[in-house]
């Protein structure tokens, strides 16, 4: 497949839509850039509707309207129904707080397909100290059934670390119990302010290990009830995670204020250049800008992953971990057993501290 | 489409098969072809696929589809009887598709 006439050049299925950095929650693990985007510069309206038909048009499938909280937008009815006319299935991934049960319906008539509401542990109040805000709890599962009796379909997104991970059978059968269909129980990655917040969030080996047998016991009960998502967290694995399916090839975000990046977390590599929608088409961004470039394909890669059979299986991991641990954001990933830094990512991974949280804040 | 078991359990003549909330059947002009889109799901669907899966609108029962896929492409209709239960019971297994009798809900 091509893009622009450009033989071998991947397309993208997925656009991650930042909509805004705003976010009531505080949680500590916020996969956030840790300098947020002010509210002043966020994209307008036009800006996005004219990104949605251009990603359309460029091969995305998929639109995640996320943050921050996508709800803190006042426009957000108006920019769903503008991804939805661009012919994009439209997934609404949202804190729950912020968003009242008559918008849900308004989006909805807007053509929203999927909704994703996280959630931070099946006890309320340590639910609440982990999002940093009183009563989030409740407002979320409010929210969960409401999307429920509108018919729209529900995943929970169970974000597991060292506080909750003991209760992982707890959050699935919740998510059962508010009626969703599909559940991700998604291990803390660290970066942004889940690096920042990273021993303080750290499980124990035997706790990521009975979590993997649990979710496999789940899977079983379960089955054909709720779809469970999960993948072993990688500080822990053997290989690295596919990072976004490969750098520039199946997704890219867009920032609140325009910037386009292959990954999320791409921002806290130094010296990659990003272009902005307010200046470029996605299309010219996605072929030429420097940073979709700069680790696309195979060619960027040094041993061991330049000969390794699984070169284009998981892509040398991620990048942005690559740059976090190693300084070096050309290095295989130094989670795989294969790179020569993994016993550095083992001893992090024994680094506790029960110092209180760095809440995520603007 | 997905993987495909051997045996399939059969699918009631009277249900109505149709994708739930959330399942959309789209065709990519850039992507080439047929696509069905779910929750943080895509699965490309070959011609014949899309042929089955815009069916399942929740009007026709099972038996009716069959009976119009056999017409459609002159087959025999237990070979396609056979075929259309192995795709549909792939795509129920994954949430993908409602069997359920009745009428739309």
């Amino acid at each position: 497949m091509t893009a622009n006439g450009s033989p071998g050049l991947p397309r993208p299925l997925g656009l991650l839509a930042e909509l805004t950095h705003r976010c009531p929650l505080g949680c500590p693990y916020c996969s956030n850039p840790l300098a947020l985007e002010p509210r002043k510069q966020e994209l307008d309206l036009a800006t996005w509707a004219r990104v949605f038909h251009e990603a359309a048009a460029l091969g995305v499938l998929q639109t995640h309207l996320s943050g921050g909280e996508p709800a803190a937008r006042r426009d957000l009815v108006d920019i769903t129904a503008a991804a939805r006319v661009a012919g994009l299935y439209t997934n609404l991934i949202t804190s729950g707080i912020g968003l009242t049960a008559r918008r849900l319906g308004e989006l909805r008539d807007a053509g929203l397909d999927h909704v994703q509401v996280s959630i931070q542990d099946s006890d309320p109040q340590s639910a609440d100290h982990i999002a940093g805000y009183q009563g989030a709890f409740a407002r979320k599962c409010e929210l969960a059934r409401e999307v429920v009796r509108l018919k729209l379909p529900l995943t929970v997104n169970a974000v597991m670390h060292r506080a909750n991970i003991e209760r992982i059978g707890e959050m699935v059968d919740l998510a059962i119990l508010l009626g969703a269909g599909r559940v991700e129980v998604a291990h803390v990655q660290y970066y942004g302010w889940g690096l920042r917040n990273r021993a303080m969030l750290m499980p124990a080996r035997e706790q990521v290990e009975r979590a993997l047998a649990m979710v496999e016991e789940l899977r079983q009960r379960y089955h054909a009830r709720i779809v469970i998502d999960a993948v072993v967290p990688d500080y822990f694995a053997r290989y690295p995670k596919p990072c976004v399916g490969g750098w520039g090839r199946r997704s890219l975000n867009v920032t609140p204020s325009g910037r386009v990046l292959p990954c999320h977390a791409a921002e806290s590599i130094p010296g990659l250049e990003f272009w902005s929608v307010r200046e470029r088409s996605l299309a010219d961004i996605w072929e030429h800008s420097p940073a979709f470039n700069a680790f696309r394909g195979t060619g960027w890669m040094s041993e061991p992953c330049a000969s390794c059979a699984r070169r284009e299986q998981d892509f040398g991991g991620c990048r942005c971990q690559a740059f976090a641990l190693l300084g070096d954001a050309a290095a295989t990933d130094p989670v795989c057993h294969l790179s020569p830094h993994r016993a550095q990512v083992s001893a992090l991974a024994l680094v506790q501290d029960d110092a209180p949280y760095f809440y995520r804040h603007m | 489409m997905g993987e495909q078991t051997v045996a399939a359990t059969p699918i009631a003549p009277d249900a109505r098969p149709r994708l739930p909330h959330g399942v959309r059947l789209v065709h990519s002009e850039a992507q080439g072809g047929w696509v069905l889109l779910a929750p943080e799901r895509v699965f490309k669907a070959d011609a014949i696929a899309a042929e089955i899966v815009k069916r399942c609108t929740g009007e026709s029962s099972f038996a009716a589809i069959v009976d119009d896929l056999a017409q459609a492409y002159s087959a025999p209709r237990e070979r396609v009887l056979a075929d259309v239960t192995v795709l549909l019971r792939g795509l129920a297994e994954k949430q993908l598709l409602d069997l359920s009798p009745g009428p739309v809900t």
